[in-house]
């Protein structure tokens, strides 16, 4: 009964949506041809255009062009003078069997690990959190606001709190696990050898789930709750009602979130640089941190600009096949907040 | 009113930020500009920007110290002097960013085993024989120190500005107590350590920072010198792998793996203060440090007269080198516009009165030459080390690479302590291998 | 979301496991900035037993933490606002507008994304240093230098986020705001921004956040006069000791006030765009 209802509802909008469009066109024929608005949304991007012009793009291509150079120490003063190295900074970052391009790849490999776990397991709190919060009770701003506070704190201050804690002596970690648990009987290394990877994925997790809470949070908020009542009165239950009102209207977040998410733990170089200073434990070795070492800090700012690019390209294309596959599944043209697929689904819980 | 809310709208949308921006760029400046400012060359009314380290126990102490320093000069001079201190952790990024930039301050401090490499750049003045007489002249200075300005056989684009060196330290009650003598060979000093470490009562014979590259490359250029071992060769190629730097290494490692006398926890040092601590509050005998340790010892609550110090020992029938030189140069930028005052600037501060005065405060050995360190009240102490600084040191190689061989011999290292830390065993041909790794990443760079 | 009793038990777990995960590292940084320096430095204890304030005391003069706390709040706030304004307009005119360039523009932004900060550095720099020599504008050693490098940091994943909550916001209220005389600047005004009040705090939330704790760019593009927080903290680190206690006391005090902020704006995310404003 109620499915026939929310069935027409859908088509008094569709109904009205139409009636909007073709309004739409009656006004378009009759307003003069609208120069201001073809140049308007140029008009819009110009301010931020400049700025990626001068901050991002304009350096990224000399980022680039000195991956083509063998800029080293004895050029760094007089770019102009570097001899010019075609591919070579390439062929030596690419050489596996060779020491340099060996770490390369296995740091390559450390990092997707690593940042598949974090990207996963911190849309995944901060999903169920966001989802928990959603409904009012008494306190939920203050839960709100101290689920906030990693993400507020320093980054340099909050990842080195958990090197005081991950210390093997003197950290809290042990003490717990050792002298209060009695878990185990061995101090475990956590900062080097095996452990550091667990630990890298915790830290990063730590900071980072209170940004996809507050992200997914907002976009929770813009789903009208009518919908929900809706759902409930067919008998649907919380579980459905995430799968197929919740999890739908927030795709055009999830879309973007997920993609960032993947794209900062993976490029991510403040973690593994302030948690294990000048340790760098295989496990920890994350690309960018990587990259910084056996570049940078030695001066090779060929070979790292080199390195640099060939990330920059796996990135590209892992985001280019991201956005094609997401793309795909989107071309049912309908706006995201109407989800088109869901009439068929309510029309499967209320049988159901 | 359709136009009149769009072109309002728009022109807020655009000004606003602008303003914002121009007000933010109006009110501030006054940065103080990085640049060597002011045109004139040494006469009073010059200003000279002058980066300087981070010696004391925080940047605000080093200012403390300096100003009324820089002021004196300026009385003298009529040249003012702009500083600023730079930590650690940013010295080395500024000073890429400056030279890249060609912009950047008159003088600076540099970590003395960073000489050869600076000077590779070309973007630092050479000392010659008109610069060194402008600043008291070369023969002022402290021979080994003097060796460290620069790579041998040009200019050296450094000078020695103040004097650091490695010495054992010990615990004068628990020697007593467990009846030794302080150590003069390695094999004592073994020996002596097994004989204090109790791990039963936590407390071990040695803490070592076994997690800092730097202090950890550092042991491996001493205990392979004691071997006659070099790390590179007369034309610049490295020699990581030959016998007495593998064994240098390995006997350097096997304090914690064989002679079993650091914590494993020491594989997570990643720096010496950690080592110093454990040993002000005694819970190990011995420590390796550079003569700067006595502040953080002493702030600690250890007094001075429950330790000593002796130089580290190399083993039987070895050359007796207990330290590399160590210490901080100071360098003109070679695009500098005041050449002159900051010739007078360095010459004050390689003055002897200077030296005595920063002596103290920044714990450091005095590189110039008939001078008594004042770093310490003790006397002994500053005789050993004044010995160790003068006769049982080696400068680190003087190469462009330097620095490529201390991250990549010293991070090897840490991965082969964390190794060892965690159950692990690393052999003599282990060892080799890594150094080869660390061999073959020199050689690909350079 | 019906509160049965299944989502009841749901909420408890999720937030008393997250609750402890969040609060016990900032009860180790709490309890430890109450201890003196020994204590921090020996075997950890869940109370101090020699309770002290006197990190909260020498943090002031260790290192110049309330210049910098101030540099730091003019530098991020300058920045956020304005990268947010020129986030929203160039989101709504990626949302709203079919346009020649759209596809590059947007794939260009998300590319500044994936390349690693560092790179940037030195030719950053340089550029900075050719406008002061060229225009007298400057840059390094500046806040201007710093405000646009956050700034347009940020820029990128706000456009990105600010376009897919815009996006969720039906194209058909912009139009009946419009039907009713507006342009489509006035209905960004008038419509889109408040219903997507949420997305815009949480992208100035992001922006702020990220200026607030960049390290690498402010340590080489501020001199000692207008040094940021992040930096700054960096110094506790010195050369002969590492005031740990001070470090989680100076941590805490400059995030109180962002703290204080977050409970202040949170209160906005209030339900989202009124029901009933199409139907």
């Amino acid at each position: 009964m109620s499915a026939s209802a929310i069935r027409e509802d859908d088509q008094a909008t569709t109904a009205l949506r139409s009636k909007v469009t073709t309004t739409k066109k009656k006004k378009k024929a009759r307003r003069p041809s609208p120069r201001r608005s073809r140049w308007l949304p140029y008009l819009l991007l110009l301010p931020a255009v400049i700025m990626e012009l001068l901050i991002h793009i304009v350096p990224m291509l000399v980022g680039i062009w000195m991956s083509f150079i063998k800029l080293t120490k004895i050029y760094i003063a007089n770019w102009s003078a570097a001899p010019w190295a075609g591919f070579q900074n390439y062929a030596i970052a690419v050489d596996f069997d060779a020491s340099i391009g060996a770490a390369l790849l296995q740091s390559f490999f450390v990092t997707a690990a690593f940042s598949l776990l974090a990207l996963g397991i911190s849309w995944g709190l901060g999903m169920a959190a966001a989802v928990a919060l959603q409904q009012p009770f008494r306190g939920r701003g203050l839960v709100r606001t101290i689920f906030l506070v990693p993400y507020a704190l320093p980054a340099y201050a909050g990842i080195l709190t958990w090197n005081f804690m991950l210390q093997r002596d003197t950290g809290l970690v042990n003490h717990v696990l050792v002298d209060n648990l009695h878990l185990t009987g061995d101090r475990p290394f956590w900062l080097l050898g095996g452990n550091a990877f667990a630990s890298i994925v915790t830290v990063a997790v730590w900071r980072l789930w209170p940004f996809a809470f507050l992200s997914l949070m907002a976009g929770l908020q813009s789903i009208p709750s009518d919908l929900y009542e809706a759902a409930a009165v067919d008998g649907a239950g919380n579980l459905r009602q995430w799968r197929h009102i919740t999890l739908p209207s927030l795709r055009p977040v999830n879309l973007v979130l997920i993609l960032v998410l993947f794209l900062w733990t993976f490029n991510d170089f403040n973690t593994p640089y302030v948690l294990f200073g000048n340790g760098q434990p295989a496990g920890g070795d994350l690309i960018s941190f990587h990259i910084y070492n056996a570049s940078f800090l030695t001066w090779n700012f060929g070979i790292g600009s080199a390195m640099s690019v060939l990330l920059l390209l796996f990135l590209f294309v892992v985001t280019a096949a991201y956005l094609l596959i997401t793309r795909e599944r989107n071309t049912t043209p309908k706006a995201a907040s109407k989800p088109a697929p869901k009439a068929p689904a309510r029309t499967e819980d209320s049988h159901a | 009113m359709r136009l009149r809310s769009l072109s309002r709208f728009t022109v807020a949308a655009i000004t606003v930020p602008a303003i914002a921006l121009g007000a933010a760029a109006c009110s501030s400046s006054s940065g103080g500009s990085s640049s060597g400012s002011d045109t004139g060359s040494g006469g009073s009314g010059t200003t000279l920007t002058y980066w300087a380290s981070n010696q004391a126990p925080s940047l605000d102490k080093d200012k403390e110290v300096l100003t009324p320093v820089l002021a004196q000069f300026t009385q003298q001079t009529g040249i003012k002097v702009n500083l600023e201190v730079i930590g650690w952790n940013d010295l080395q990024t500024r000073i890429q960013t400056a030279i890249t930039s060609n912009s950047g301050p008159d003088v600076l401090n540099i970590g003395n085993t960073w000489a050869a490499s600076l000077q590779a750049t070309g973007a630092f003045m050479p000392y010659d024989s008109a610069a060194f007489t402008a600043i008291g002249g070369k023969e002022k200075f402290v021979k080994p120190a003097m060796d460290t300005g620069g790579a041998p056989g040009q200019d050296p684009t450094s000078v020695p500005y103040l004097g650091l060196a490695y010495g054992l330290y010990y615990n004068k009650q628990m020697l007593k107590d467990a009846g030794i003598q302080p150590p003069t060979t390695w094999e004592e000093m073994v020996a002596a350590a097994q004989k204090l470490t109790n791990t039963a009562k936590s407390t071990y014979g040695f803490a070592l920072a076994a997690g800092s590259y730097t202090e950890n490359v550092h042991f491996a250029f001493i205990n392979g010198s004691q071997n006659g071992g070099e790390w590179f060769d007369s034309a610049g190629k490295p020699t990581f792998t030959s016998d007495a730097n593998v064994q240098g290494v390995l006997r350097y490692l096997n304090l914690m793996q064989k002679d079993k006398v650091v914590n494993a926890s020491n594989a997570q040092y990643d720096n010496g203060t950690k080592a110093v601590n454990d040993f002000a509050t005694k819970k190990v005998a011995m420590i390796l440090n550079q003569n700067n340790a006595d502040n953080s010892i002493q702030s600690n609550g250890m007094k001075s007269d429950e330790y000593g110090v002796v130089p580290f020992p190399a083993p039987t029938g070895g050359q007796k080198i207990a330290t590399f030189i160590a210490g901080i140069n100071m360098s003109i930028f070679k695009n500098t516009k005041n050449k002159d005052a900051a010739l007078q600037f360095v010459k004050f501060m390689t003055s002897p009165e200077t030296q005595k005065t920063l002596g103290k405060p920044f714990s450091s050995l005095p590189v110039l030459k008939g001078e008594t360190p004042v770093f310490t009240d003790n006397p002994e102490e500053a005789k050993t080390f004044a010995d160790i600084y003068a006769n049982m040191s080696k400068p680190l190689p003087l190469v462009p690479g330097e620095d490529q061989f201390e991250s990549t011999v010293g991070k090897a290292m840490n991965t082969m302590f964390a190794k060892i830390a965690t159950g692990g065993t690393v052999s003599a041909d282990d060892v080799k291998a890594a150094l080869k790794d660390a061999q073959d990443q020199v050689a690909a760079a350079s | 979301m019906r509160n049965t009793t299944g989502f009841k038990v749901f909420r408890g777990v999720t937030l008393t496991l997250l609750g402890l995960f969040t609060l016990i590292p900032l009860y180790a940084m709490v309890s430890s900035s109450l201890k003196p320096l020994a204590d921090v430095q020996g075997t950890f204890t869940w109370w101090p037993t020699n309770l002290t304030i006197q990190p909260f005391i020498d943090m002031w003069s260790t290192v110049p933490l309330a210049r910098y706390f101030v540099n730091s709040l003019i530098i991020c706030t300058c920045a956020t606002v304005a990268s947010v304004i020129l986030a929203i307009i160039a989101a709504f005119a990626v949302s709203r507008f079919r346009f020649r360039g759209r596809g590059v523009f947007t794939t260009t932004v998300l590319s500044t994304q994936m390349f690693p900060g560092i790179l940037f550095l030195l030719p950053l720099f340089i550029i900075f240093v050719n406008i002061n020599s060229a225009t007298g504008i400057q840059l390094v050693g500046s806040y201007f230098g710093l405000i646009l490098t956050y700034l347009t940091f940020s820029l990128p994943f706000s456009v990105w986020m600010l376009v897919g909550y815009f996006d969720s916001i039906p194209k058909e209220l912009d139009e009946a705001a419009m039907v009713d005389g507006c342009g489509p600047l006035g209905a960004l005004w008038r419509v889109v921004l408040p219903a997507a009040r949420p997305g815009v705090i949480a992208v100035a939330i992001y922006s702020f956040m990220t200026a607030w704790g960049e390290v690498l760019f402010a340590s080489v593009m501020t001199t000692d006069e207008n040094r940021t927080l992040a930096v700054g903290l960096r110094q506790y680190s010195t050369y002969q000791n590492v005031y740990w206690n001070q470090i989680m006391a100076a941590s805490l005090v400059v995030s109180i006030p962002v703290v204080i902020g977050f409970l202040l704006v949170q209160r906005h995310f209030v339900a989202g765009m009124t029901a009933g404003a199409v139907k």
